[in-house]
């Protein structure tokens, strides 16, 4: 029995070395003719058709609003917002209001991550736990986290913890969902390459169960973060005043209350631009390199 | 003696699917267990290697265990083929150090040298089989189980890798249980063919394949045909 995987101490006799050269040069050359080069172009229509649609989109909008509407104070247009939003953001108000939530939402995402992620992996590995709290977990992440606002106030107050609360019960049930569904999906032939392989439980799930999640946890985030920052805005917009400091959802109440409906669109606006930026900086590159590496996006449109 | 099978019985509750099955390999021997589809020859194969225990009747293997080879390349899309193949020897407790050139000196071994650095995704069917052979080969046990390596390739790369698997084999005289449903693979690479019969599989014949037979194609194909004529019998009992 060879210890080492070489050819060293093999029966090869002289005559087998032509042989082995030629099925060498057999092989390359079927390799190479099997080798498709991958085309990878820039594709500009994929940077072009979204922001001709957004620029299509706000020249009607102006339009709807010079000739459609009687109200410039009901129904403001682009123009007008934009003259809004930059007052806003002249004397600080819109800056402070976008760097708090922002800040509110990354941390509360981020705590929502670490309590997710642990959680998800505990209710993973046993079946037992899974079985009693898993269906409570997708009960959670149906239930609309606005509604624990009201509940939040009357234990925590108008303070920041009101805020991270509401965030927590939203994103956190979808990180774990996420990362329970990657681990469903993971194919039983690589578990059962985890055991041919002889690796420990452990080991199997380290190197083999959790790399295969990758992209089902990934896209449980990204929907934790759209639950973070929905929450957030619920949250901000319902407790106002008491220590809690003044973001998006704030800025929306206060256009409300000083009916000013070209304040209230730019809060609203700078919610969506937020969410935007968010998902092409962060998710969309993440989501890319992962399933490129995978060779899954070859065709996908985007 | 390699591996022993004493009265191999197999059923999943209901009908059986493995009926008493009783073989032994030798070391180093090269045997090709043929069948049609529904034979159990996979659940075989997977009682061999210890992933399903049997109903009835005990399988000895070689303290060491078995190494697997599955019908799709079974590589991790997200390591390169030499980390897949590093994986292997890293389970099996090869010190960091020694990882990367043992898995380059694999991936030589089945001219695969220059596409360590490639994903799966970027190999072709025929390279990802040489890929899972390396880490096959990495396992370093005495025995190698194979369920159909090659079924899903197109003939000349099966061929090639026929090839392959041969000259390996015969440098590195492992045992390998190589299952198949093609007849002529089953006699271009065994030194002895089982033919399992279907529901329940039995063993229901077996042929030594003289080594002069590889060298005589008209040999080869008279037993080739032989043993078909022996397959579609099995098969045909299940038309009533």
């Amino acid at each position: 029995m060879p210890t080492s995987p070489t050819l060293s101490g093999a029966p090869r006799t002289q005559s087998q070395a032509p042989e082995t050269d030629t099925l060498r040069e057999l092989e390359a050359g079927l390799d190479s003719l099997q080798d498709a080069p991958v085309a990878t172009r820039i594709n500009a229509g994929r940077i072009l058709l979204p922001v001709g649609t957004v620029l299509g989109l706000l020249s009607l909008w102006q339009l709807a609003a010079w000739f459609g509407s009687p109200r410039e104070d009901l129904f403001p247009g682009p123009l007008q917002v934009l003259g809004t939003a930059g007052e806003l953001a002249a004397d600080g108000r819109l800056g402070e209001a976008v760097g708090t939530s922002l800040q509110r939402g990354v941390l509360g995402f981020l705590l929502a991550l670490a309590i997710g992620t642990p959680l998800g992996l505990l209710l993973a590995g046993v079946p037992t736990l899974r079985r009693g709290i898993g269906p409570l977990i997708s009960g959670l992440q149906v239930l609309p986290s606005v509604a624990w606002v009201p509940a939040a106030i009357i234990w925590f107050g108008l303070t920041d913890a009101t805020v991270y609360f509401v965030v927590l019960m939203g994103a956190t049930p979808s990180i774990i969902n996420g990362l329970l569904s990657g681990v469903d999906t993971v194919p039983p032939q690589y578990r059962r390459l985890g055991t041919v392989l002889g690796a420990s439980r452990l080991q199997g799930l380290l190197r083999i169960v959790l790399p295969a999640a990758l992209p089902g946890y990934l896209a449980g985030l990204k929907q934790g973060w759209a639950f973070s920052w929905r929450s957030l805005m619920a949250a901000e917009i319902i407790a106002v005043g008491g220590s809690i400091g003044f973001g998006l959802g704030s800025l929306l109440q206060q256009g409300r209350d000083l009916s000013q409906m070209a304040m209230v669109v730019s809060a609203i606006l700078a919610i969506l631009i937020v969410g935007i930026a968010i998902e092409l900086l962060v998710f969309s590159p993440l989501e890319r390199r992962l399933l490129r590496r995978r060779g899954l996006a070859a065709g996908a449109s985007r | 003696m390699s591996i022993l099978i004493e009265k191999l019985s197999k059923d999943y509750g209901g009908a059986p699917v493995l009926s008493s099955i009783s073989t032994s390999i030798a070391q180093g021997e090269f045997v090709a267990v043929l069948g049609a589809s529904g034979c159990g020859k996979s659940t075989l194969l997977n009682i061999v290697a210890g992933l399903e225990p049997p109903t009835a009747g005990a399988v000895t293997v070689p303290a060491g265990g078995a190494a697997f080879m599955f019908q799709d390349a079974a590589l991790l899309p997200w390591l390169t083929a030499r980390a897949n193949i590093e994986l292997a020897l890293q389970l099996r407790g090869v010190p960091r150090a020694q990882r990367k050139d043992q898995a380059q000196q694999l991936l030589e071994l089945v001219h695969l040298g220059d596409a360590g650095s490639k994903r799966p995704h970027e190999l072709s069917g025929g390279m990802r089989q040489r890929a899972s052979l390396a880490r096959a080969l990495g396992q370093d046990k005495p025995v190698l189980l194979m369920d159909e390596p090659f079924a899903a390739l197109d003939a000349i790369t099966r061929d090639l890798l026929h090839e392959e698997l041969e000259r390996i084999w015969l440098a590195q005289r492992r045992t390998v249980l190589f299952v198949t449903h093609n007849v002529r693979e089953a006699v271009r690479l065994g030194q002895r063919v089982l033919l399992l019969s279907s529901r329940p599989g039995r063993l229901a014949a077996q042929w030594d394949i003289d080594p002069l037979v590889r060298t005589d194609p008209a040999a080869q194909a008279a037993l080739t045909q032989e043993i078909t004529q022996a397959l579609r019998e099995e098969i045909r009992h299940h038309a009533h």
